[in-house]
């Protein structure tokens, strides 16, 4: 039988590079649009200065930066970090040992316990928070059952409880991923060894598991520092945070070459996060 | 062994503490009373106020029409991103580039936005959030549809090349068929975050067209009544109907990409 080779319309190399351009092209083109070019405006905007009325006066000026370490606002972003670590930290207690513990579940069990932490946190975001102020306010819930008036809304207590609400899931899940790869017979091993439970847990289990637990924690402080929403609803609006500040700049007092460097900060804090957690995960 | 006892407690501590306020939410609804914190008796009048608010039925429109529309476009900008990054490059910058805009404090991107969309005179609109949700929406679409190609058999792919298939041809005939189950994830993915999604919506909606969750954070800040009790208590049936058929559909797809 004779075959004819038929001239390829398209040579393998040629094709690859018309294959980059057709699938790359479109959505790197529309990130640079949408994404970096918006970011590269916020970050220029922070040498720049607000004119009188809201608008922006290209003129170069550090005034953003000096205001940013002026106590009053130092304050603000050092409060930030408080409230974000506060929210990681009991994310981690809580977190850590279900995560432990529903790795260990039956199979199905497994699936049913994690699909029950994942499912709040496809509700509304704001009607969780919301749902707390029910729960905390003077009339409300925990007041009329212990038979007490107490002003539990408001305050820093009731911001780290509506974060930590909002993002707990956030640090369950990269934990059990990690916890789940745990290979059993290493715990064993270390028992047959005559190491104690917690003893296990420090030297086998927690190193082993550092990866995932630097995961959680970024993906838990990263939006509890620049959150806005909760800090309005269950803080009240009273105290300050980098979040309502940057909403406050670019929504109410229009200087947006402040808000832009309120924002670069959040972006820092990001960055070195981001860092630290994949240093520890080439360690891991 | 391995399972000391004392765990327990933080672990039902999560689930009381997942479920517990809104367990309350949804007793709240069903209130006589006007009090949306102390339950007055049974009633479902809340749920007929609902009904009339037309702010509300707007507001649910708006996010329909802007969950539909980012939507469509996250999933073709997303799909075509994820092949493209698996199959025609190693630059790992392109691949972060990708997961950014899921990686990014929602309020970076939506002081972004609103900051371009005013240097190039951009009108507000629903339209303005469209495109801005599309951006996350894409990152996430992306994610999921090229988890499902590293599992995906790329030698077909190349048999396909060999044969003298173009790079479209082969994306429409080979490529794609195998993609749909990640497709269709990544997409109910983008809507549901966009239906949800506040901060960015927030920055970049016109003050006339508010989104949903707009309208809920205004009737949260400035008063409330148990008629928001009766709105979350439908969202959070509806958000979950939604997640746990999402659920049972992709096991059942695994189960048929095991078979």
């Amino acid at each position: 039988m004779k075959t004819v080779g038929k001239a390829r319309p398209v040579s393998p190399r040629w094709g690859r590079r018309l294959g980059a351009f057709v699938f790359l092209g479109p959505g790197i083109a529309y990130l640079a649009v949408l994404m970096l070019v918006p970011l590269v405006l916020v970050l220029s905007y922070t040498v720049f200065r607000r004119g009188r009325f809201g608008g922006i006066v290209y003129e170069f000026t550090t005034e953003n930066f000096t205001r940013l370490i002026d106590p009053l606002y130092l304050d603000v972003v050092l409060e930030s970090i408080e409230l974000a670590t506060l929210t990681t930290v009991f994310a981690l207690l809580l977190g850590y040992p279900t995560a432990y513990l529903i790795a260990r579940l039956p199979r199905t069990w497994k699936t049913i316990a994690l699909v029950a932490i994942v499912l709040p946190f496809w509700t509304n975001f704001i009607i969780r928070i919301y749902a707390w102020t029910i729960l905390l306010s003077g009339p409300g819930l925990i007041n009329s059952a212990l038979g007490t008036q107490f002003e539990l809304l408001y305050n820093q207590g009731a911001m780290v409880t509506g974060l930590l609400y909002s993002y707990l899931p956030l640090m369950v899940l990269p934990l059990y991923a990690a916890i789940e790869k745990l290979d059993p017979q290493l715990r064993e091993a270390s028992a047959n060894l005559g190491a104690s439970a917690f003893t296990t847990f420090r030297r086998v289990t927690l190193p082993l598991t550092l990866p995932g637990v630097a995961t959680g924690c970024l993906f838990v402080f990263v939006p509890s520092f620049g959150n806005f929403v909760i800090p309005e609803i269950l803080g009240g609006g009273r105290s300050a945070t980098v979040g309502t500040l940057i909403r406050t700049e670019f929504l109410k007092s229009r200087d947006w070459p402040f808000g832009s460097t309120l924002a670069l900060a959040v972006i820092l804090v990001l960055v070195v996060l981001l860092v630290v957690q994949s240093w520890v995960n080439r360690r891991g | 062994m391995g399972k000391p006892r004392f765990l327990y407690v933080p672990f039902w501590l999560t689930y009381v503490f997942l479920y517990a306020p809104i367990l309350v939410l949804l007793v709240m609804s069903f209130n006589a009373g006007r009090s949306p914190y102390v339950h007055e008796g049974f009633s479902l009048k809340w749920y007929g106020v609902l009904a009339q608010d037309e702010k509300i039925l707007k507001g649910l429109v708006n996010t329909l029409i802007v969950a539909a529309g980012s939507t469509v476009l996250a999933t073709v900008l997303g799909t075509m991103l994820a092949v493209g990054l698996a199959r025609y490059t190693r630059s790992k910058l392109l691949d972060a580039l990708g997961l950014m805009p899921a990686i990014l404090p929602d309020l970076v991107l939506a002081i972004g936005l609103l900051v371009f969309y005013d240097v190039v005179k951009f009108s507000l609109g629903l339209h303005s959030v469209i495109l801005a949700h599309a951006l996350f929406g894409m990152a996430f679409v992306a994610a999921v549809v090229r988890t499902r190609l590293t599992h995906a058999d790329s030698s077909l792919e190349e048999a396909s090349r060999d044969l003298g298939a173009g790079p479209v041809t082969t994306f429409v005939r080979v490529t794609l068929p195998q993609l749909v189950p990640g497709i269709v994830a990544g997409a109910l993915l983008a809507f549901t975050l966009s239906i949800d999604e506040f901060v960015i919506a927030f920055f970049t909606a016109a003050p006339t067209e508010p989104t949903l969750p707009i309208v809920i954070y205004s009737m949260v800040r400035f008063g409330v009544t148990p008629e928001i009790n009766a709105l979350a208590s439908i969202l959070l049936l509806v958000s979950f109907t939604v997640v746990i058929v999402a659920q049972r559909m992709t096991k059942i797809g695994e189960i048929r990409a095991q078979d």
